[in-house]
Formats: C-alpha cells, sequence, structure tokens
C-alpha cells in the first residue's frame, strides 16, 4: 500500500529558526526553495507494509528519496530511547509504532518543546541536565559488604515499573507544564527520581527530595496525564510523581 | 511460549512478548512466536588485555591511552561462542577495570600524547565522500548488498565455496564504495556522511571476517565449516589478529592462555 508522509523538515544552514513550538504549529511550505522559510512540512509518497514501523518509513525516505533527512535511531526495536518524535500529533517512538496504527496519512515532527538542531533532532542538552539534577544512581556511603547489597523481591517490586524508562523524552516533551515553564524538571527526570528514592538500598532520598520539592520540581505537574499516554514503556507516571509527592510531604509532617 | 501460563509470560519475559505482539502481531499467550536466527552480536574485536588496554600484537604490547571494553572489545572470555548474557561480563567487569586503569593511566602521564598524523586522514576520508559529484554509488545499496551477502554465505554454517562467493562480493562492494556520493553536505548533524563512513568500516570488518574465516581449515564455536567439521586443536588453537594490508588484511595468530577452562566440544 502507499501512505502519504508529511515530516516538518528543518535545515539550521538553510532555513530561519523558529524558535521551540509548543505545539506542531508550522506553517505547510508555500515557498519550497525560497530563500528565506523556517521548518517547513514535506510530503513523501512512500510504499509499504502495513506492518512496517514509522521507523521503517523514515529509513526509506532517507534511503530512495532524500539522504539529507535527518532523524536519531539506534536499536530498532523500543530499548535505546533515540526516536521519540510526534507522530500524528503525539508522542511516540517511531520504532514501535506501525502503519496499520495509523492509517495512510502519517504527520512526523520532532519532540515538541525542544529545541531543534535539524529535522526531527532536537537538543537533548537541557532535558539531560534535569536528568542529571537528581542524582540518578545508587547513594549510599555505608563500607561496602562483602557480597552485593540484597533486596527482597517484595521491595524490588516497589519501584519495579520506574525502572523501565528509556529516556526518550516523549513524556516531558508532552507536558504543558513544561511548555509553559522550560524550568520544570519534568515527569522523566522525577520518574528517575523515584526509581532510586523507593530503593531500598539507596540512602539520598532526601537528597532528592529536597530537589524536588523546589518550585521547579513536583508541584509543577497539574495531573494533566499527557505523559502516561506518550510513554512507550507503560509507565505509570502521574502515580509516580504522586508517591514522590507524599514523600515529600510526609517528610515535612 | 504458551505452555508458561499467562503469570510467568507477563512477569518473567515482558520484552520478548512486547516484541511479538509489536513486530509481529501476534498473541504469544495464545499463538506461537515465530523464531528466526540473525546475528546479534560480534565476537572477537579490539584486543584488550585484562585492564581492558588494548594491544597491537600477540605479544601483548600495549598501544598507550587506547582502552576498549564490551561488544568492540575482545578480552576473550567468550572463545568461540558466546553463552547467553555472557556480555554483560565484558560490559560490568572491563568496563569497570577500564574505568580504574583510565584513572591510573591519567595519574602518570603528563599529557596523554594525541597521535600526531590521526586528524588528517580522518578528515581527507570525509571530504572525499562529502566532495564526490552526486549520483554516484549509493550507501543503502551498498549496505543491502552487503547484509545480503554475509547472511547467505558467512553464517554460522560455511564452506569454503559460500566463503569464496563471499570475499568475491565484497571485494567488488570495496571497489564501489570508492564511489559513493550522498546529498547532504551540510555541517550540522549529517548522519548522510556517518552512515557513509560507518559502510566504510562494516565493509573493512566483513572483509576481515571473510578472510579469517576462509583460512581457519577446522569448526569451532560459531565457526562451523561443513567442509572441516571437527575441532583440529594442533593448528589451529590460536587467535586469529588481523592486520590492515594493501591488498586486504594480513593475518597472523596468537596463542591462547589456558587456565581453569580446557577447550572441549560442546555437547549440550
Ligand atoms: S530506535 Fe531505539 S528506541 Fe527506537
Amino acid at each position: 500500500m502507499e501512505v502519504t508522509l508529511r515530516i516538518l523538515r528543518y535545515d539550521p544552514e538553510q532555513d530561519v529558526a523558529m524558535g521551540a513550538p509548543a505545539a506542531p504549529a508550522a506553517r505547510t511550505t508555500s515557498a519550497a526553495g525560497s530563500p528565506v522559510r523556517g521548518p517547513h512540512w514535506v510530503e513523501y509518497k512512500v510504499s509499504v507494509d502495513p506492518m512496517d514501523r514509522v521507523l521503517d518509513l523514515l529509513i526509506k525516505v532517507k534511503a530512495d528519496q532524500d539522504g539529507s533527512l535527518s532523524f536519531r535511531r539506534s536499536c530498532g526495536h523500543g530499548i535505546c530511547g533515540s526516536d521519540a518524535m510526534l507522530i500524528n500529533g503525539r508522542n511516540r517512538l517511531a520504532c514501535r509504532i506501525r502503519v496499520d496504527q495509523l492509517g495512510k496519512k502519517i504527520s512526523v515532527a520532532p519532540l515538541p518543546g525542544l529545541p531543534v538542531v535539524k529535522d526531527l533532532i532536537v537538543d537533548m542538552n537541557g532535558f539531560f541536565g534535569k536528568y542529571r539534577s537528581v542524582k540518578p544512581y545508587l547513594i549510599n556511603d555505608q563500607p561496602e559488604p562483602e557480597r552485593e547489597r540484597r533486596q527482597s523481591p517484595a521491595d524490588r517490586t516497589i519501584y519495579d515499573d520506574t525502572t523501565k524508562c528509556i529516556l526518550c523524552a516523549a513524556c516531558t516533551s508532552s507536558c504543558p507544564s513544561f511548555w509553559a515553564r522550560p524550568e520544570y524538571v519534568g515527569p522523566a527526570a522525577i520518574v528517575q527520581a523515584h526509581r532510586f528514592i523507593f530503593d531500598s538500598r539507596d540512602e539520598g532520598s532526601d537528597e532528592r527530595l529536597e530537589i524536588l520539592a523546589d518550585e521547579n520540581g513536583v508541584w509543577r505537574c497539574r495531573t494533566i496525564f499527557n505523559c502516561v499516554d506518550a510513554c512507550p514503556r507503560g509507565i505509570n507516571i502521574t502515580r509516580a510523581i504522586l508517591e514522590v509527592s507524599s514523600a515529600i510531604v510526609g517528610r515535612r509532617g | 511460549m504458551r505452555h508458561l501460563g499467562r503469570k510467568v509470560i507477563e512477569e518473567k519475559l515482558p520484552d520478548i512478548t512486547d516484541f511479538a505482539r509489536i513486530y509481529q502481531g501476534v498473541e504469544p499467550l495464545k499463538e506461537p512466536v515465530p523464531v528466526q536466527p540473525t546475528a546479534h552480536y560480534a565476537m572477537g574485536g579490539i584486543p584488550t588485555n585484562v585492564n581492558s588496554e588494548v594491544v597491537r600484537d600477540d605479544k601483548g604490547t600495549v598501544v598507550p591511552g587506547l582502552f576498549a571494553a564490551g561488544e568492540c572489545a575482545c578480552v576473550s572470555v567468550h572463545g568461540a561462542n558466546r553463552l547467553g548474557t555472557n556480555s554483560l561480563v565484558d560490559l560490568l567487569v572491563f568496563g569497570r577495570r577500564a574505568g580504574r586503569q583510565m584513572a591510573r593511566y591519567a595519574g602518570q602521564v603528563e599529557r596523554p600524547l594525541p597521535i600526531a598524523d590521526a586528524l588528517e586522514p580522518v578528515r581527507a576520508e570525509l571530504e572525499a565522500i562529502r566532495g564526490r559529484e552526486p549520483g554516484g554509488e549509493s550507501v543503502s545499496v551498498i549496505r543491502k548488498e552487503l547484509q545480503d551477502v554475509m547472511m547467505d554465505n558467512v553464517g554460522v554454517y560455511r564452506d569454503a565455496t559460500v566463503l569464496t562467493v563471499a570475499l568475491n562480493k565484497v571485494n567488488e562492494l570495496r571497489s564501489r564504495y570508492g564511489k559513493v556520493s550522498i546529498a547532504d553536505c551540510g555541517s550540522v548533524f549529517n548522519t548522510e556522511l556517518l552512515e557513509a563512513q560507518e559502510l566504510g568500516y562494516l565493509l573493512d570488518i566483513a572483509l576481515v571476517t571473510v578472510t579469517s574465516a576462509l583460512a581457519r581449515t577446522e569448526s569451532r564455536g560459531a565457526h562451523s565449516r561443513e567442509d572441516y567439521p571437527e575441532r583440529d586443536d594442533k593448528k589451529w588453537l590460536k587467535h586469529t589478529l588481523a592486520y590492515q594490508g594493501k591488498d586486504g588484511p594480513n593475518l597472523r595468530y596468537k596463542q591462547v592462555s589456558i587456565t581453569r577452562f580446557e577447550p572441549k566440544p560442546r555437547t549440550y
């Protein structure tokens, strides 16, 4: 079958930057080839199998129609988190969503709310800066035991859900609170903090809860649930955020 | 997987279940999951010692300041056939040892010596691709042909006939690679240029793989020569080292150090 694939393209060496749109608000190009243009939609006809993923389509366009089309991908199987993008209006991993789930008209744009570097590639530095700000590593200054630090299956279950995060940024860049206030640490960083705060072997909860009680921390969450829809790993992100908020309240109380 | 029951499948095998659903449209709770062979790991790699320092020859001469760990490296914990989950050993043990050795190394040297003439050849290589007139050979076409020939002829079971077919094809692709051109001449995030450069490396590695496999007239681990089905420790209990030569790789060999585990046939 043939699908029409519209891609929001942008080349920093040829097009004029338009800032980071909070939503896919760019215009369809009327002046293709004109020297002054911003991010613009380009249409491709691609013949596909209904079981192809959007990533397959992008690879086909790059191979057969325009080698300059730029996007990130690595594992191709939903593990590395490289290819989150806005697909038919929702944040999805291109390697995990199939043509038969989308229909014959497919539009692809970069993740909203993040600065665009080129085509579907966004600048992830701010995102990873926030990730690092919550100390996403085991903190435990006790002397190293002889054997591994053990944990019961019940204790492991408490934070199982948040271990699934692959840092693709689909959640954070779908969040209206983040669009409105780019300083907000965002759902992904809170998920990563949750993974350690509720780990029985970790002793850094106080530091992390302090950071997340900040004005750009958990209180910015308005339980809009966009993040839960966006998460390709099916993490119940809003619940994780609420658990962290309760821990902050419990600590004060 | 059906015999395992819903609880085990969902709790213990979430990723594989998910893959079957998304990529095959198959419901593992109810239907059989189709399987097929694939290449999912590269055994062998950049030779290193147990501190993850790269070594350049059969005497273990260290290349100062160069480290490798993980799938790209060959400390040789896998023998001729990596067992399931053993790549974690490479990552965790030798990643850590690499980090420690790097810290020691950095503490000893005044300032790490950059390799004097490293930059220019790479720059020239990239500029050659970028400067070529469009309309030459296509990266994606050559890559696809390379994938096909390696899949068809350089799998686990091979013999001199199929390996020779592969050798000729890889050599043909290598000469065509000299004419690849790309559309993207930009300097920002040029993934087309990157893919073109990587294709050159893939062709190098393919040639090393095929040449070493042709030379090794025995069967061992994941190298199963149908024309030489037996393991031959007298002649072949040794590692292959490949050096870049003018017309393809030169092969040399390195002794295997055997400590606790003697090589023996896998019979299970
Ligand atoms: S390419 Fe790795 S998650 Fe999609």
